[in-house]
């Protein structure tokens, strides 16, 4: 078995001389459960000025059953901080003036969020560069906070308040566990905001295509969808049938064995997805590869495959894929660290991430019209079976180089997938969000 | 002879099919036995067309080589599923027509409206054979049992001596006449004169054909993979006739023996499983019809006397089936005739185009003719995927019906499969 850093430094010898040494040790992240409460503790939610959407999360918080904090205390387990109403620098101290105690005495695995609206929205240069340095703020709160804390921002346009509140659930729940240093931008939604009828299961009578399902991510997202309520359609190449078979059967969904770089792959998956189940209202386009080589020794064949794989078969499937999409659906694709950040070794990949990144903006606009929403996630150091085989220090590096002080897991991805595809979440759309526990890299 | 009419039956509808890639004896499948495979069989069907959870009208699987503790074989492969444990099943036996026979009894039950939907398969393994001891040591063992108390067990257990022991693993040779099927092969094909060139040729034909079929990605919603192997472990993408030139003859005797072990199916592991039901059933679960089970027939033969060739069944049968529904051997779009051996494809094809064969065996005027041979087998067949013995007729059902749905509805399909204790099993099928 590989050594384990992050079991080594929890208990016994490892734990005496991680602390003796003053290494970091990582909390267990608290991560969703079905039928798990929102926040275990009071939410604290506080703001300047005018608040329009600390009011709306009181009332979400009401719904939800989790008490409204006035002051900071140890049972105090999140802190919502509305400061769309700033004006300049200054009124920045209300931040601080609010977070600042709270710190001290946040329940583990806390939270905090903080509401801005987005920058090139601002009135004035000094209320634009108050907006931006919220973000500032939050990214060095995250890396500040311990006891596996997030700390995100999010950001909504003025008339999009009603469409926040799957945000601000998402943000406060285990769902987000690795999300940390965040900024989500909540705008004008594509079309009517609707809650579940039941929160715990926000994907309920939805059925949903997840590419490279048989395994790793893919199988993960198919779990949580499906743990949400959706149908799901697992979709992976022929050669890896078998464990295909095996995710769609536990989770009572279909399989269906399709490269996703052939000619014919969107129309295959959209007549399976009509035939079968009626349609389908989300797409997740996971499946990915990487064939790393420094540039200088990269031949066409690792070069093209990686691009084919990661990003030309996204495109030609959407083709198909946008137009049978039911209205108010929701697409979200698979991006990478390494799109943002780059990776010595991973042009190519790096090339598919980044594309993936423009085309979700891009597509995004494109398609507002049906009422469809496109998002992206960015996945950090997740461990799967791909990262086991990194070499030792690679991968603790991986593991530690980010505010949370470990590796993600692919239900971490899988949960922030779900939240994009919420029909409670049609204001989020053209977003990427990191899931990278405020990874050190291209942050 | 009174028919019964044909307004008291409906169709029986082939929605699709399902196997795990075959593999070769003590491969991949090594470790794993009859009812592993047979669920992983049905798993990918399940997962394919969204079974989790249905209760089936039945489904009907069998295997040629099984342990004695497997009598339930299909309900537990059922219970090991994620069907609704309510489906039941039962397990049938008729060699290598197991798998064909099983598609024949469940469409006939979806036909008479007995039942709605159903599965019918096939499943063997060559690797984890069932061992028996010589009949002396099981005699003496049963006694041992029977005795009552230590010293009378010990008493029973002294009178098993060294030369009592001896296991015995299933051989693939005929009880009545001792000799391996490949012999029997070997005199069928001397008496019709099948050169080693025309038997190679098929078993080049076999390998290309299921190699492109692999290529195209025809057999991505036919194949599931298992145990980590995708395809067929005995295809050969490169097979050529040059290759198969070097082999040495591997049954029957002399200089003009022309049976190899590459134009023979090799010993191997594998499931396969096909999903029936009424155009209703398919209408409701949203399944495409991709052919209708039209007609099936058996036939035996007394090899055992020397009248007939131990694997000429099938050249009885269909002249029957085809009678039965107005046909001639030409009427068809495809040919499926499994390759035991080539000589068995061949010595078939051309006992049909034989007058004296036809007039005398068969009590017909003319001759039946010979086919299109770019209609037969035409992605492979068992001398490239191999021929697990329950597992063909579920293989060649699933692909037919794939075949025919792609040619259009009304094209029409022949399956010929040879089997153990001379018999035949062919059926007739028609794309929807
Ligand atoms: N694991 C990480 O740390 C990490 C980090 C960033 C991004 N990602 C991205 O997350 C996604 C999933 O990664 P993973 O770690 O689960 O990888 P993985 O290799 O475990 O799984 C990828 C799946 O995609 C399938 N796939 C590959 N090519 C395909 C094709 N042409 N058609 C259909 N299916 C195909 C594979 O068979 C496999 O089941 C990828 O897009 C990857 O780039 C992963």
């Amino acid at each position: 078995m590989a050594f384990d850093y992050g079991k080594f430094v929890s208990g016994g010898l490892g734990k005496q001389l991680a602390t003796t040494l003053g290494l970091p040790r990582p909390t267990t992240l608290r991560r969703h459960t079905a039928g798990a409460k929102l926040i275990n503790g009071a939410v604290l939610v506080g703001g300047h000025g005018d608040t329009p959407v600390a009011d709306r999360v009181k009332t979400l918080l009401a719904d939800a059953g989790v008490q409204v904090a006035t002051q900071a205390s140890t049972s105090v387990a999140g802190v919502v901080v509305d400061m769309t109403s700033v004006e300049s620098p200054a009124d920045l101290e209300t931040l601080r003036a609010i977070v600042a105690p709270a710190l001290k005495t946040l329940a583990p695995t806390g939270r905090i969020i903080v509401i801005g609206r987005p920058v090139e929205d601002a009135a004035t240069v000094a209320q634009a560069a108050a907006r931006r340095a919220l973000e500032g703020i939050v990214r060095s709160i995250g890396k500040e906070m311990r006891g596996g804390g997030t700390a995100n921002t999010v950001l909504v346009a003025e008339g999009a308040d009603d469409a926040v509140d799957a945000t601000v659930r998402f943000l406060l729940s285990g769902r987000s566990a690795y999300v940390s240093g965040q900024v989500v931008t909540v705008g004008k939604p594509v079309g009517s905001v609707e809650a579940p009828t039941d929160w715990d299961k926000p994907l309920a009578g939805k059925v949903a295509v997840v590419t490279g399902a048989a395994r790793g991510i893919g199988a993960s997202i198919a779990d949580v969808l499906a743990r949400d309520g959706a149908t799901v359609v697992c979709v992976d190449i022929p050669a890896a049938g078998g464990p295909l078979a095996e995710v769609a059967n536990r989770i009572g969904g279909s399989a269906l064995q399709v490269d996703v770089t052939a000619e014919d792959a969107g129309a295959k998956i959209a007549e399976h997805a009509r035939a079968r189940h009626g349609g389908f209202d989300i797409v997740v386009h996971n499946a990915g590869i990487t064939r790393d080589k420094l540039l200088a020794n990269m031949d066409a064949d690792r070069w093209a495959s990686v691009l084919d794989v990661n990003l030309s078969s996204i495109l030609a499937m959407n083709e198909t894929l946008i137009p049978a999409i039911n209205d108010g659906g929701h697409v979200v694709n698979v991006a990478s660290i390494a799109g943002i950040a780059g990776n010595r070794g991973q042009t190519n990949y790096g090339a598919s991430k980044a594309g993936v990144i423009g085309m979700t903006s891009a597509l995004a606009e494109e398609v507002r019209a049906k009422g469809v929403t496109v998002n992206a996630v960015a996945p950090g150091f997740i461990e799967t079976e791909m990262t086991d085989k990194v070499p030792f220090a690679t991968r603790e590096a991986g593991r530690l180089m980010n505010s949370l002080n470990q590796g993600g897991k692919p239900v971490d991805v899988a949960e922030t997938i779900g939240w994009f595809s919420w029909d409670a979440n049609r204001g989020v759309t053209g977003n990427t969000v990191r899931v990278c526990g405020q990874m050190l890299l291209g942050a | 002879m009174a028919s019964p009419q044909p307004d008291q039956t409906r169709r029986a509808a082939i929605l699709g099919g399902n196997r795990i890639p075959f593999a070769r004896q003590f491969g991949p499948y090594a470790q794993a036995s009859n009812q592993d495979m047979l669920t992983a069989a049905i798993e990918g069907l399940v997962a394919r067309y969204n079974l989790g959870g249905q209760r089936l009208g039945e489904v009907v699987a069998g295997a040629v080589i099984k342990h004695s503790r497997d009598f339930n074989l299909t309900r537990e492969s059922v219970l090991g599923s994620s069907l609704d444990p309510h489906t039941p099943a039962y397990d049938i036996q008729q060699a290598c027509g197991t798998g064909l026979e099983a598609a024949i009894l469940v469409s006939n039950k979806i036909k008479l409206g007995q039942a709605e939907s159903g599965i019918a398969g096939g499943v063997d393994t060559s690797s984890d054979a069932p061992i028996t001891v010589s009949e002396k040591l099981r005699t003496k063992l049963l006694k041992v049992n029977r005795a009552k108390g230590a010293g009378a067990q010990l008493k029973a257990l002294g009178a098993i001596r060294p030369t009592d022991l001896g296991i015995e693993t299933p051989a693939n040779s005929e009880p009545r006449t001792g000799l391996s099927m490949g012999e029997h092969m070997a005199q069928t094909a001397k008496r019709w004169g099948i050169t080693r060139e025309a038997q190679d040729e098929l078993a080049v034909a076999s390998h290309r054909g299921l190699a492109r079929s692999y290529d195209e990605g025809f057999q991505d919603d036919l194949v599931t993979s298992f145990k980590g192997l995708a395809r067929d472990q005995n295809l050969r993408p490169d097979s050529s006739m040059e290759k198969l030139a070097k082999l040495k003859p591997a049954f029957g005797k002399g200089d003009d023996a022309t049976m190899t072990a590459g134009n023979s199916t090799p010993l191997t592991d594998g499931a396969s499983v096909v999903l029936l039901g009424s155009e209703e059933y398919a209408a409701e679960h949203g399944l495409t019809v991709q052919a209708y089970f039209v007609d099936g027939e058996t036939a035996a033969v007394d090899y055992v006397h020397g009248e007939e060739g131990l694997l000429m069944a099938p050249a009885y049968a269909v002249p029957r089936l085809l009678a039965r529904n107005g046909l001639t051997l030409q009427d068809f779009d495809y040919y499926e005739i499994h390759e035991a051996f080539a000589a068995t494809v061949l010595s078939t094809l051309k006992a049909w185009e034989d007058e004296d064969f036809c007039k005398d065996k068969l009590g017909l005027d003319a001759p039946l003719g010979s086919i299109d041979r770019d209609k037969l087998n035409v992605n492979g067949s068992s001398l490239a995927a191999g021929h697990p013995f329950a597992a063909t007729g579920g293989r060649i059902v699933a692909a037919l019906a794939k075949m025919l749905h792609e040619k259009g509805p009304g094209s029409r399909g022949l399956i010929s499969i040879c089997a153990a204790g001379g018999q035949g099993v062919v059926a007739i099928l028609e794309g929807a």
